[in-house]
């Protein structure tokens, strides 16, 4: 399967990845050959096989509903590339 | 002998019997970390002497891959994304070791950035050098543990497998690296790569030691709905000697053209010496075994594509500077992950949008049922697999950078093991000519890591591989 630069582009802005234009570049011809490759599922019959969503047999994992200590917010915002009282502070979305 | 070239076990006899003390021990982890590390450069980041910084000295160092949360202590997934983050918790493998009172080592080991790699040439923090030739890499993504432990720069330590990223490390280090079973350690803390496929081990100077610390780490956690709740044998009681009548299936599909010719008569040496010590050995098949890689290039990138949306820079490491949030969490993106990591979040996104989803991740999953089936196929009748770890002893460093193709590749026989879930163990079993260490891989079925080191432990007693130590 070949990929092209439209759909390369749209699925950078998907991951959210400003792409230089050199980059695109490499990357199609990258991605192009990974897929080649990949390509060699489609040699298989998997109708009626089912998908391994998880591989160990365990369904339904739950816990008892207890309260526990968890981060304070102070702690959790110790990380943040900035900060406003005890909010992360982003760039400003509303005009 | 100093004190930092010894095993794990053989530390904690000295400290036992009080003819070694914690300090001493560290300190002459610093001394030789100081002396080899500017050739080797192992670890991601270097500071003042360790001692000053380690609150409670009381019992053995150990050195931790740099994705594996430490609290207070830099944990930044070799990458620029993550730069300063200083995790507010411990991932539940550390509060496990402290309470067992190991010395969380302060230095961080490197390695590819987020674990995407085999050669840990990806890091943001430059390559690791393989400490038998300097020139090569030690393998990856948990290259930086492995060179440690192999030039006695950690006593032991720990890696995290997705695709063989603790098993090749070690095999191309001279060390024992072990992936255990899925679930079997708890993930919590574990900065995600692949969440059905990565797994927290050890990577070890011997089997004794491996068997030692899969005990002090594994275990039902709460925090990871993922981990089983089953009881952890005292794994050291596995370590018999004795393989006598153990049936051990030898895959066909893993002695491959591509192979190189010097590793396979290693492995074929150290599947006779097997026979010799009493072990049945037959060939078996794994019919699926080629599809592997293009599996886990679809399913270890899409869960990789959804696991890093967290890093936007909102909430921790690096933002770039702009004043639209669009641009933001793009530019801080794109400025902050490394090519490959761009390369594997980009394919991951592509293999789960729309229109593409049933064609490459859903076929992806179908497919990774087979394999798991060729594996359970095979336990009906033997006790465990024994298979070159990699299909090459190291390679040059700058060799296959160029290549994402070809460095994938270097995981063609590791990477089963995670996609059925199964633990598996690498283990030093000889050299290539020009002195670079071979692993020997052993595999068995989910939850039976006492044959792994049953097996691992009787070849390496009776072989001198694991004694041997690099010049540097």
């Amino acid at each position: 399967m070949s990929i092209d630069k439209e759909t390369i582009k749209h699925v950078a802005h998907l991951a959210r990845i400003e792409l230089q234009a050199n980059e695109l570049e490499k990357l199609s011809g990258e991605l192009h050959g990974i897929l080649d490759f990949i390509d060699k599922l489609k040699d298989l019959n998997v109708e009626q096989v089912k998908p391994a969503s998880h591989i160990l047999p365990i369904s339904n994992v739950l816990r008892e509903d207890k309260l526990h200590v968890s981060l304070t917010s102070q702690k959790a915002l110790e990380n943040a590339p900035s900060k406003k009282g005890n909010f992360f502070s982003v760039p400003k979305i509303i005009e | 002998m100093e004190l930092n070239q010894f095993t794990a076990h053989e530390l904690l006899g000295k400290l036992k019997a009080k003819i070694a003390s914690p300090k001493v021990i560290l300190d002459s982890l610093y001394t030789r970390i100081q002396k080899i590390e500017p050739k080797v450069k192992a670890y991601a980041r270097i500071d003042k002497d360790p001692a000053g910084i380690i609150p409670d000295l009381s019992g053995l160092p150990i050195t931790i891959k740099d994705n594996i949360c430490t609290a207070g202590l830099p944990t930044e997934c070799c990458s620029k994304i993550l730069q300063g983050f200083r995790p507010p918790y411990d991932a539940t493998v550390i509060k496990k070791l402290k309470e067992s009172s190991a010395v969380i080592f302060p230095w961080k080991a490197n390695m590819d950035e987020f674990a995407f790699g085999s050669s840990t040439e990806n890091s943001y923090f430059g390559p690791t050098h393989n400490p038998w030739d300097l020139e090569c890499v030690p393998g990856g993504s948990s290259g930086g543990s492995a060179a440690a432990v192999a030039s006695d720069e950690a006593i032991w330590a720990l890696g995290s497998d997705t695709g063989g990223s603790i098993r090749q490390p070690a095999a191309f280090c001279g060390v024992v690296g072990l992936k255990p079973t899925y679930g079997r350690v708890s993930r919590f803390g574990l900065i995600a790569f692949a969440s059905s496929l990565d797994q927290i081990g050890p990577i070890t100077k011997d089997v004794q030691d491996a068997a030692i610390l899969t005990g002090l780490i594994s275990g039902y956690d709460p925090f990871d709905s993922t981990s089983v709740d089953q009881d952890v044998p005292d794994y050291t009681k596995s370590l018999t000697g004795e393989i006598k009548g153990l049936r051990i299936g030898i895959p066909k599909e893993y002695f491959i053209a591509g192979m190189d010719a010097e590793v396979k008569t290693i492995i074929e040496e150290a599947v006779n010496k097997l026979k010799n010590l009493g072990a049945l050995t037959n060939p078996v098949t794994l019919p699926h075994t080629e599809y592997a890689v293009p599996v886990y290039y679809i399913i270890a990138t899409a869960e990789a594509s959804s696991n890093l949306a967290r890093f936007d820079g909102v909430q921790y490491g690096y933002r770039a500077k702009t004043d639209n949030l669009l641009q933001m969490y793009k530019l801080t993106r794109a400025q902050g992950f490394g090519r490959e990591a761009k390369r594997r979040i980009i394919l991951g996104t592509f293999a789960l949008s729309h229109g593409y989803y049933d064609a490459y991740y859903l076929r992806a999953l179908k497919v990774r049922t087979l394999i798991k089936q060729d594996f359970d196929k095979v336990f009906q009748d033997f006790d465990c697999i024994v298979a070159p770890t990699s299909p090459s002893s190291a390679f040059k460093i700058g060799e296959r950078v160029q290549d994402p193709l070809k460095m994938y590749l270097s995981d063609i026989y590791t990477i089963s093991a995670n996609l059925a879930g199964i633990p598996a163990i690498s283990i030093p079993c000889g050299f290539t000519k020009k002195g670079l260490p071979v692993g020997l891989q052993i595999m068995a079925k989910a939850f039976d890591e006492e044959m792994l080191f049953r097996v691992a432990h009787t070849f390496e007693q009776n072989t001198d591989w694991h004694k041997l130590k690099p010049k540097l």
